[in-house]
């Protein structure tokens, strides 16, 4: 007698911790070996772009927080440079080290989350708590600077919208001398475990040519050794005046990119230190009273002054006939806005590049012949927050 | 090291008629073409040892409803090697189909089928052309500008149907569009007028 073997399809998620978020995965299995994954997304899809196309340019920043929310003003961060671009604006320089401030702060945010919830995905459960801890610190920072944890709602085009409170310079400092120990004791858990490598050790191996033709970026085209910083080739902001090196990977595979990721981290937390020992005081946005609201003092006194914050809080200011793409490294790669303005106070059209979206793409590429336990571990390492592959 | 222009230069003369209008702004160049050419342009861009646009970063759409032609297609590309960016564009009919670059660029796949869903502009030869960020079921492209903000139907659970049911949507105040006429630049009558002067001088 003969029997007929079908392969099995099974469905990962779309409500499955390991699944990162809200991403359904059809997986067609031979046996225990993963023969097709065709991920299906937009289970997330909240229509940012359509959204943002009818608000002013201030009203849109928001809308940045929600897409990758474990790491919200780097998106900021790109929205606000095209702006700023377009109107051919100055950012004033301590509003450069502010923003570069956050942002390095939100790539420690991401990657702790990223290292700590891999780490789970293949079994252990004390790296989570250990960096959760510190995750907790940084959004006090965020809460402290702009009023919430997560939403924050900070960078504006030309500056950010408030200067730091008081003591928050020394408190950074502080979390910046202690926070290496941290990074060292997640290494001591991780980086030689033999579980952890034998999870993570040549499985989801990205060759260098892949990389690019499956468009990668950040650390995933990092860890296969191309050597590529936005921050470096195409710098923005105050990131030329700053030392840092770009980790690269070598193998391509799960383990490489873990550790960029603690590499990337370390020289965060020296991007940081860097940032504040050369910070001056001086003014926080752009002095152009068409762009940038007027202080609360000067409303209760000056005409002026009221006009523009009546202007600037309904019609919002006009951003000039142009179109242009402008791209950050966030911490999970190239977060791009491509912004076409037609001369009112609102975008004609915003698309936005998220990184997430082209390296879950590449799911069935990477994960075809590997064993079914190898998905969360893959999908760990592509690092996805569905905020920012949905939209 | 090379200069955006050269590589302007260089694009014009290798691939002379396809362009049909070429420009520098933002430290990034901005093509023009035509839909026909689009295969043999993205394939000498990837391929050409002086401009090397090995990845694809994302395609997009724009949509001008008042236009005859009123799409217009977007590819943007990134060349680590040169470390420069290059926009390529050209306009289509609303039913027109275009050839897929999924044979050169593998991650063009969602990428296409991204604009497939929002646009509704269907794609030649691409392996797996669904929707990918809408529902399933989804009627209707989102981005396009005549679609309402609002969309045209909402989901809920039906206690009474014991399952989730889909609605013509229900608004309590519907969506206002205010329109600011800015105080700064004068009424409509006096920035007619000043236009008009601006002409003249």
């Amino acid at each position: 007698m003969t029997k007929k073997i079908k392969n099995l399809n099974l469905n990962f998620g779309p409500q499955h911790p390991a699944a990162h978020g809200v991403l359904r995965l059809i997986l067609e299995l031979d046996g225990e070996i993963v023969e097709k994954a065709d991920p299906h997304i937009g289970l997330l899809h909240r229509g940012t772009e359509k959204l943002i196309e009818n608000k002013t340019y201030m009203q849109a920043v928001p809308y940045f927080d929600r897409l990758d929310y474990v790491a919200p003003m780097n998106q900021e961060h790109a929205f606000a440079l095209a702006v700023e671009k377009i109107l051919n604006l100055n950012v004033p320089i301590r509003a450069q080290y502010i923003r570069v401030i956050f942002c390095e702060i939100g790539r420690i945010l991401s990657h702790i989350l990223n290292v700590t919830t891999q780490a789970m995905d293949v079994g252990a459960l004390t790296p989570t708590l250990w960096g959760f801890e510190e995750r907790e610190k940084l959004m006090g920072f965020y809460e402290r600077v702009s009023g919430s944890r997560l939403h924050a709602n900070y960078f504006r085009a030309g500056g950010v919208h408030q200067d730091l409170p008081q003591g928050l310079e020394e408190d950074i400092s502080k979390f910046c001398d202690s926070f290496p120990k941290i990074i060292n004791d997640l290494e001591s858990l991780l980086t030689d475990n033999r579980i952890f490598k034998q999870r993570n050790v040549d499985i989801g191996v990205v060759t260098r040519q892949d990389a690019l033709d499956y468009s990668f970026s950040g650390v995933m085209i990092r860890g296969s050794g191309v050597p590529w910083d936005l921050r470096k080739s195409q710098p923005y902001d105050c990131y030329e005046n700053l030392e840092f090196k770009v980790p690269v990977g070598k193998n391509g595979d799960c383990y490489d990119r873990y550790l960029c990721r603690i590499e990337e981290m370390k020289e965060s937390v020296s991007i940081i230190k860097q940032c504040l020992s050369k910070m001056e005081k001086g003014p926080i946005k752009s002095l152009d009273g068409k762009i940038s609201p007027p202080p609360k003092k000067e409303i209760k006194q000056s005409m002026e002054a009221l006009i523009h914050h009546f202007k600037l809080f309904t019609e919002g200011y006009r951003v000039p006939k142009d179109e242009i793409y402008t791209a950050v490294e966030a911490p999970k790669g190239e977060f791009g806005v491509y912004l076409i303005s037609d001369g009112s106070s609102k975008p004609y059209k915003c698309k936005i590049r998220a990184p997430g979206f082209s390296h879950l793409q590449s799911m069935d590429y990477l994960i075809k012949g590997h064993m079914l336990a190898d998905v969360p571990a893959v999908l760990g390492s592509l690092d996805i927050v569905f905020g920012e592959v949905d939209r | 090291m090379k200069s955006l222009e050269d590589l302007e230069k260089k694009i014009n003369s290798g691939l002379t008629t396809k362009i049909n209008k070429s420009e520098i702004k933002h430290n990034q160049v901005y093509l023009e073409t035509d839909k026909d050419h689009l295969l043999d342009i993205c394939l000498f861009l990837k391929t050409n040892n002086d401009t090397k646009f090995r990845q694809l970063i994302d395609i997009t759409v724009v949509d001008y409803p008042e236009r005859n032609q009123r799409f217009d297609i977007v590819y943007l590309f990134l060349s680590h090697e040169f470390n420069q960016r290059l926009i390529l564009k050209y306009s289509i009919t609303e039913n027109e189909v275009i050839p897929s670059l999924t044979s050169i660029f593998p991650s063009s796949n969602w990428m296409e089928r991204e604009v497939f869903d929002m646009y509704g502009v269907t794609f030649k030869d691409h392996p797996d052309l669904r929707r990918i960020l809408t529902d399933y079921g989804f009627k209707g492209h989102p981005l396009r500008k005549d679609f309402p903000l609002t969309g045209h139907s909402e989901v809920r659970y039906s206690e009474d149907e014991k399952k989730v049911i889909s609605e013509p949507v229900k608004l309590e105040q519907n969506f206002r569009n205010f329109d600011y006429e800015s105080p700064w630049e004068g009424t409509k009558y006096i920035k007619d007028e000043i236009d008009s002067n601006d002409k003249k001088n």
